[in-house]
């Protein structure tokens, strides 16, 4: 990695980092679970980096680790965003909530 | 630079601004499931960019590998209880931190000493996240789902151990950095640091585990953003970072709501020192209320509020309490409920409970806002809950929780206290609500107290 490349990636990590805290703070407590389930199965994201191990066919070893990587982080992906989605309906089917009430 | 390349790194960049764009879109119940489908649209695009990168040259174990784990996924997404929402967040946590554990070796063992020193130390803090964060996140699963005791494990010498471990493993790392020929190193750092994880999560009580999950959450997201700065990879930073950072806030504020600092919660022991100072006894005589003078108390109150705690959980009793509620609402009387920032085991536990149970969102509500509303309730129901509601926190300041802020359901009128038995609940601490002149106790299983008040109420 060159130290351009460095110093781009430390940009980045702080605007994330500034955004990250600006957007989630707004968040309220009320939706904390799904939240932590949420940014759980957005991090799932490193299954990207595991793709690529997997199909390279750089060594038996590396494959083998990719494809248990892809598999887990399969799961996180799919049970993070399936289970995110069962809270949230649970929270928007009654919206004005006296209304429901009578 | 190729135009698949190109095209490649368009759909990181659609990725990361969905990602954000979605979790902004959390902020409202109303519009947090679409900002959802957008960030699962954001995920769908880096995958299929990610697919037709040309390194990729076979694409069976690809394909085993995400119709195996997506299978997996779908069967947890499911078949999930919410109850154990806490156990299942855990193990998500630690898959995904496994497989950013295990993709930073296997770039190890393909690269190992051809990359440059920066590289290698991004792999280094990868490896060690990602590998802490699945062990920890492991046994604390297996804490919330009862297969690991739930007590902190503590022996002497453990936080000797604790800093040589941490101390070796930052040796590996800078042995590392400095002489890529020695990969063993490399492997030995990767192995300490799965141990790492299991000792920093076992001495940790199961009702400090709001703290843990949410730093796990951060480890993990940490993990992913390390991956990123190894593969010079933007989306990787970017949602990692999201999702690092997201487990910080949580942990503060749950610490916040606790009164304690989070070395505290990490290496206190809470719940075991407890124990002891708890067990001089301060006498006082718990009144037992049966369940038809509780209904007859209930059903002519004019405000009601029910503060659920963990019990509610164990007893999967959501249910049962939102048709008590709802009886007591025929008669009109107003029900709300009291929402401690850390019942339960996870930040928001309760709310997802009772969301599950129909109970309207607007009838939650947070500390602060309910707090000034007790002295004009009539009663106060708690449900399993026990150190969110002790005076002591407040009025004693020799208390081991003094300072930690409180539902002040001993200001109300009066208070009913659901409990599975006399025992001492599970910080094993005294709490002085249960003997106060307003308090009276209902003995039992919650599920099934709430489900004979609901009954006991109908036929009044």
């Amino acid at each position: 990695m060159s130290p351009a490349v460095l110093i781009a990636s430390i940009y980045v990590f702080a605007l994330a980092a500034f955004l990250g805290y600006q957007v989630i703070s707004r968040v309220p407590p009320l939706l904390h679970t799904p939240l932590m389930s949420a940014t759980n199965a957005i991090s799932g994201i490193s299954l990207i980096g595991s793709l690529v191990m997997a199909g390279a066919k750089y060594s038996q070893f590396a494959t083998i680790l990719g494809f248990i990587a892809v598999t887990t982080a399969t799961i996180n992906v799919v049970g993070g965003f399936g289970i995110t989605d069962r809270m949230l309906k649970m929270f928007e089917k009654r919206k004005p909530a006296k209304a429901v009430q009578k | 630079m190729s135009g698949l390349h190109y095209f490649t790194e368009a759909t990181y960049l659609i990725a990361s601004l969905l990602f954000i764009l979605g979790l902004k879109m959390m902020s409202r119940p109303e519009s947090a499931r679409k900002g959802m489908f957008l960030a699962e649209a954001g995920m769908a695009a880096a995958i299929i960019g990610t697919l037709i990168d040309q390194r990729i040259v076979s694409y069976e174990w690809i394909i085993g590998g995400l119709v195996l784990g997506s299978i997996i996924g779908a069967w947890m997404a499911i078949s999930v209880p919410m109850t154990a929402m806490p156990q299942r967040t855990a193990l998500s946590h630690a898959f995904g931190a496994l497989a950013a554990a295990l993709v930073g070796v296997a770039e190890y063992s393909v690269h190992g000493g051809n990359l440059d020193g920066i590289t290698r130390g991004a792999l280094g803090f990868e490896v060690i996240l990602g590998a802490l964060t699945t062990t920890g996140s492991l046994i604390a699963a297996g804490k919330l789902q009862g297969i690991v005791r739930g007590t902190p494990v503590q022996f002497k010498g453990q936080n000797a151990l604790n800093l040589l471990l941490a101390l070796s493993i930052i040796g590996c790392l800078v042995a590392t950095f400095l002489h890529p020929e020695m990969q063993a190193f490399f492997y030995a750092m990767t192995g300490l640091a799965f141990v790492f994880g299991i000792l920093l999560v076992i001495p940790i009580g199961s009702a400090d585990m709001p703290v843990v999950m949410s730093l796990l959450n951060s480890y993990a997201g940490l993990a992913a953003a390390a991956t990123g700065f190894v593969l010079g990879n933007n989306v990787l930073i970017i949602a990692g970072t999201l999702d690092g950072f997201s487990g910080f806030i949580l942990s503060v504020l749950m610490c916040k709501a606790m009164n304690r600092s989070i070395t505290n919660v990490l290496f206190g022991g809470f719940g075991s020192v407890v124990a002891q100072a708890g067990s001089e006894s301060t006498g006082g005589v718990m009144r037992e209320i049966s369940i038809e003078d509780a209904a007859v108390q209930l059903a002519y109150a004019g405000r009601v509020i029910f503060v659920p705690g963990y019990g509610l959980a164990t007893a999967q009793a959501q249910h049962a309490v939102r048709e008590l509620a709802e009886q007591l609402e025929e008669r009109g009387v107003t029900v709300k409920y009291a929402i401690h920032p850390v019942a339960g085991r996870m930040p928001g536990h309760m709310n997802v409970l009772l969301a599950e149970a129909n109970v309207p969102y607007s009838l939650l509500y947070e500390m602060e806002q309910i707090n000034p509303e007790f002295p004009q309730t009539d009663v106060a129901v708690v449900i399993g809950a026990n150190d969110v509601v002790n005076p002591d926190a407040r009025d004693n300041p020799k208390s081991l929780i003094a300072g930690m802020p409180i539902l002040e359901v001993d200001r109300a009128k009066s208070v009913i206290v659901l409990k599975r038995g006399q025992g001492r609940g599970f910080s094993g601490l005294v709490n002085p609500l249960f003997t106060k002149p307003c308090t009276t106790m209902l003995y039992g299983d919650a599920k099934s107290s709430l489900t004979g008040l609901a009954l006991a109420v109908q036929q009044l």
